[in-house]
């Protein structure tokens, strides 16, 4: 962890130091609402959890994000976030966020670190391989007894989608379809 | 959701079954306590006392999957107190159609099913048809045969007392709930049913779903604010990705994605084009060459033309069934060499993991892109497995979180929101949509020097900019889509001119000859030529239900309460003036309030539509033609079950072929399990198990159990304990409360054992995943998973108690 929730809670929000020293917020002086977030960037977003959409307000420093919390002006939600939306911050700022390429070898106990071009560039020959050997131009249907062209990778199936955004999730139907692949599910399914 | 989560305020009584928004989403609760706050009246059915049946006016207890026993009693209560909505009935519903004469029902199975194939022909149950191939209709519905007529005699089974001896439920608490929300049938309330899982995941799901909708159409609460038929769906972008067709029966726009035998495209349009002959009728999908051939267009570009029928002949076809769990069987039985897990965790996420788990290792290789290390990124290293003996080949890649990317998502009331990316991803890790576009480049790269077939890869139309990432305004722009040439289209007194490259304004406007592109067209006019539709951010309510016209993008054409002509009389004049979603000003001849479904005026004019469009007789189907387990909705028991199905000699739904490992033997398994979620965690657990502060909230897996189940078997809350099904055997702490109560199962007490399944061996927090109890069989017609209702047994103990 960056940030412990403890450290976030004393050194990020001003706002828990003016309730601990019972000082009245005055309109411009330094325990001011708005001060909490002078000097930062700020953008929206929508939260990733459940399909509500509650609408937060990212804020950054440097580049780095520093506070997350609901968007008041977002009229579903109107500022309020439940326990998980409450956690995006975590999702962020996160020691166990994966950071980099990870590759298990057949038959290993751990795996290893790899760059994208390498990784990508397997990953890609893999996919076509499995295209290549498992394609199915046609078949003949067991109802009918009569041969069809179905074009179809039977030895790949492609899950998820759920979590992607989507622009992101229609790439990925595009994909799927050009390269055959009829194995097609995600979270919906179950 | 037909409607959207702040139209919740408008409702008069909220029905949640199969569902729990006050832990699942939990600030949907803000909107269903402005309902109350307003006397509308909360009503929860749910086999647990949840937190939304702490906030409730009345509660029912439910036993897991007897929802068509509850629901089809609502129904039959609804008819024979006279308490349905008379002109919405008779003029949107199919209530009037006459049925023709071979129609039968007998002891739970209906007429025309094959026995050895366990599958109906739905053929048989058509509606009986004029000369001119319009279906008959009774309007005063006394005709005997008439859907009306045969939904009253099939409901009039479900009486009071056989309901509650099939559910369980204190007659008392049934009833209120019948009473409070069948008061919504009166034109000047609102009525809105809010469910989920508990309603899908069943082996007749479907038919629960229908169930839902029936009832909503017999008291006219669909299309109107406050109503509605409401899936409180529970991950940010189920939504898009569903409408984006990452599911194997279906295109993007919920297209059908080709069968076999749609030989061509004219054949796949021919069969996927419905027809009708009544005037009056919309019949939507009857646009379903112009949103085909435009999708195709996005894919193939400038290769796609009317001499190659688009290109049509790239795409897989399909035959049979390709849905998660036969996925999943499949890759047990060793015939797929690779897998590709876009941030889906099917380790935990799906039933009988722990077959799955080993399906896992008969891969050669498996790509996860995630956040986090999942349950099954690190399948081959689990608990109680070699790692050497698994050859499995596993690429773990680094995806960007939702902060550290831009794009839009699709909320359960179809708003699609737009995100900014507000700081780089973490480390080396990537946006999906880079991911994604990296497995094409290379892809398309290795087939360029020859491959099998490589022009469905090579000829695809993918030009998203020149940069490091694909533009994802560009990627937007081409599912929205645009004229492919100069185009002139006449749309009645207009003329509307459009250059080659300007964005389509809305999907009236697609072609069928090529010369426009949409890559998904329900979704056409989220990105027009005035920008980004669905960044938008003005905060004007100008009707006061809160629908925000101004405020993000909803699909379909920013209309925020489908079937929205199903909200006005005949002649165009709202139900409830005060809570008037559309109106037909005389004076000026339009609509006003929301975007109608659609721009014809009121029914009684000459020119005038039904409201029910995407069904070709334009009338909303008390009586369903198309679905695998029959035209009504009728109770069997869950396949794991303690109970006899009382309603016909036919235990189980007869469309749903039963795999080896289940069983009713309840002396083994002498207690119902059900799955559910909660507030602090997140489906299979990899969002949440891994943040600190929600560790803190919620540390461990535990399950539910009754204070007297406790007694009966000596448990205390807090001890270790261990649930076992057909399937598998688990752990977990108990904990024990006055939440859960047994069931009344024809007069005998069953107990109930409720578990959480956000649990796995990944992450900070791990636990036993609930996954491993659950059945692999589903729903007749869409094949999700009975995970809501199953039999198990528990006993203290457990290696680590």
């Amino acid at each position: 962890m960056a940030v412990s929730r403890r450290e976030f809670l004393q050194g990020g929000a001003l706002a828990t130091a003016l309730v601990l020293t019972g000082k009245k917020a005055e309109a411009g002086g330094a325990d001011a609402p708005q001060m909490r977030t002078k000097g930062l960037k700020s953008s929206t977003t929508i939260c990733p959890f459940c399909a509500v959409g509650c609408g937060l307000v990212v804020h950054t420093k440097d580049g780095k994000i520093v506070n997350i919390e609901g968007d008041t002006e977002h009229p579903i939600n109107q500022g309020a976030l439940c326990s998980k939306g409450s956690a995006l911050f975590q999702v962020a700022n996160n020691e166990h966020r994966l950071q980099k390429v990870m590759y298990r070898a057949p038959g290993s106990d751990k795996f290893e670190e790899k760059s994208w071009d390498w990784a990508l560039e397997r990953i890609s020959q893999k996919m076509k391989d499995t295209r290549d050997k498992t394609f199915k131009a046609k078949e003949i249907n067991k109802k009918d007894n009569k041969e069809y062209v179905v074009n179809r990778t039977e030895g790949m199936a492609f899950l998820g989608g759920a979590g992607l955004d989507n622009e992101e999730c229609y790439l990925w139907s595009k994909f799927a379809r050009s390269m055959g692949v009829a194995n097609l599910e995600h979270q919906a399914r179950i | 959701m037909t409607n959207h989560w702040i139209d919740l305020k408008n409702s008069d009584a909220i029905l949640a079954i199969g569902c729990n928004p006050a832990e699942n989403h939990p600030i949907s609760f803000k909107w269903i306590e402005a309902a109350m706050d307003n006397g509308g009246k909360l009503l929860a059915v749910d086999p647990r006392f949840t937190r939304t049946a702490s906030k409730a006016d009345h509660y029912a207890q439910i036993r897991p999957g007897t929802d068509i026993a509850y629901l089809g009693g609502m129904i039959n209560y609804a008819l024979q107190n006279n308490l349905t909505h008379k002109e919405y009935v008779a003029e949107y519903t199919n209530a009037s159609f006459i049925v023709n004469d071979k129609f039968e029902f007998e002891e739970g199975i209906f007429c025309a099913f094959d026995d050895q194939e366990k599958t109906y022909d739905p053929k048989a149950w058509a509606y009986e048809v004029d000369a001119a191939g319009v279906a008959r209709r009774d309007k005063s519905l006394q005709d005997p045969r008439c859907v009306y007529q045969q939904m009253k005699k099939h409901f009039s089974r479900y009486s009071v007392d056989m309901v509650c001896s099939v559910t369980g439920t204190n007659k008392d608490d049934y009833l209120a709930v019948a009473k409070a929300f069948c008061a919504t049938g009166r034109p000047d309330k609102a009525g809105t049913i809010l469910y989920a899982m508990g309603i899908t995941q069943s082996t007749h799901g479907t038919q629960n779903v229908r169930a839902v909708a029936m009832l909503q159409m017999l008291l006219g609460n669909i299309g109107i604010a406050g109503g509605g038929v409401n899936a409180l769906r529970g991950e940010s972008n189920v939504q898009g990705s569903t409408d984006y067709g990452l599911l194997f029966h279906i295109l993007p726009g919920y297209l059908k994605s080709p069968e076999y035998d749609n030989v061509d495209l004219k054949a796949y349009l021919d069969k996927w084009t419905p027809k009708t002959k009544d005037p009056k009728s919309a019949n939507w999908w009857g646009n379903t060459p112009k949103y085909t051939v435009s999708l195709l267009k996005a894919w193939y570009g400038d290769n796609a033309t009317p001499e190659n029928s688009f290109c049509y002949d790239y795409l897989p076809k399909r035959s049979g069934n390709y849905s998660f769990v036969k996925l999943m069987e499949k890759m047990g039985r060793g015939e797929l060499q690779g897998l590709v897990c876009m941030g889906q965790n099917p380790a935990v996420g799906g039933p009988d993991s722990l077959a799955t788990r080993d399906a896992l290792g008969k891969l050669d290789w498996l790509v996860t892109v995630d956040l986090w290390e999942t349950e099954t990124s690190i399948f081959w290293k689990r608990p109680g497995v070699n790692p050497k003996e698994i050859k499995t080949e596993v690429f773990m890649l680094p995806a960007a979180s939702s902060v550290e990317k831009e794009g839009s998502i699709s909320n359960s009331g179809r708003w699609a929101q737009w995100r900014y990316k507000a700081a780089e991803p973490v480390g080396e890790a990537k946006s999906d949509l880079w991911i994604i576009d990296k497995f094409f480049q290379g892809v398309r790269k290795a087939y360029q020097k020859g491959g099998v077939f490589p022009e469905p890869v090579t000829k695809l139309a993918w030009n998203y900019g020149n940069h490091e990432e694909p533009d994802v305004h560009l990627v937007a722009k081409e599912i929205n889509g645009y004229f492919t040439k100069d185009t002139t289209i006449v749309d009645k007194d207009k003329t509307l001119e459009f250059k080659k490259g300007d964005q389509v304004p809305m999907f009236k406007y697609l072609q069928d000859d090529g010369s426009t592109v949409s890559g998904c067209w329900i979704y056409c006019g989220s990105y027009t030529k005035d920008g980004n539709q669905m960044a938008r951010r003005d905060a004007a309510d100008p009707t006061g239900l809160g629908m925000f016209p101004k405020w993000s993008w909803c699909w379909p054409v920013n209309r925020r309460i489908i079937y929205n002509r199903a909200s006005v009389n005949p002649d165009g004049i709202p139900y409830n003036a005060k809570r008037a979603v559309i109106a037909w000003d005389l004076v000026e001849k339009k609509w006003k309030g929301d975007v109608p479904d659609g721009p014809w005026p009121p029914l009684n004019d000459k020119e005038g539509k039904h409201p029910f469009i995407m069904v070709p007789e334009g009338h909303g189907r008390l009586y369903a033609l198309d679905l695998k387990d029959g035209p009504f909705p009728e109770h069997y028991e869950p396949i794991e079950s303690p109970a006899k199905n009382l309603f016909s000699r036919t235990q189980t739904n007869p469309a749903v072929k039963i795999p080896a490992n289940m069983t009713s033997d309840t002396n083994k398994y002498p207690f119902i399990g059900t799955t559910y979620r909660m507030t602090e965690h997140w489906q299979a657990g990899a969002m949440t198990r891994s943040l600190p502060w929600l560790v803190e909230l919620v540390p461990t897996m535990f399950v539910e159990i009754s204070e007297t189940l406790a007694r009966t078997k000596g448990v205390n809350n807090g001890d270790q304990v261990r649930i076992t099904t057909e399937r598998g055997s688990i752990e977990a702490k108990a904990l024990v409360t006055s939440r859960l109560k047994p069931f009344n199962v024809q007069g005998k007490m069953v107990e109930q054992v409720g578990l959480p399944w956000h649990f796995g061996y990944a992450g900070l927090a791990t636990g036993d995943s609930g996954n491993v109890l659950t059945p692999s069989v589903g729903c007749a017609n869409t094949s999700i998973p009975e995970f809501k209702a199953f039999l198990c047994n528990i006993e203290k103990g457990g290696k680590r108690a």
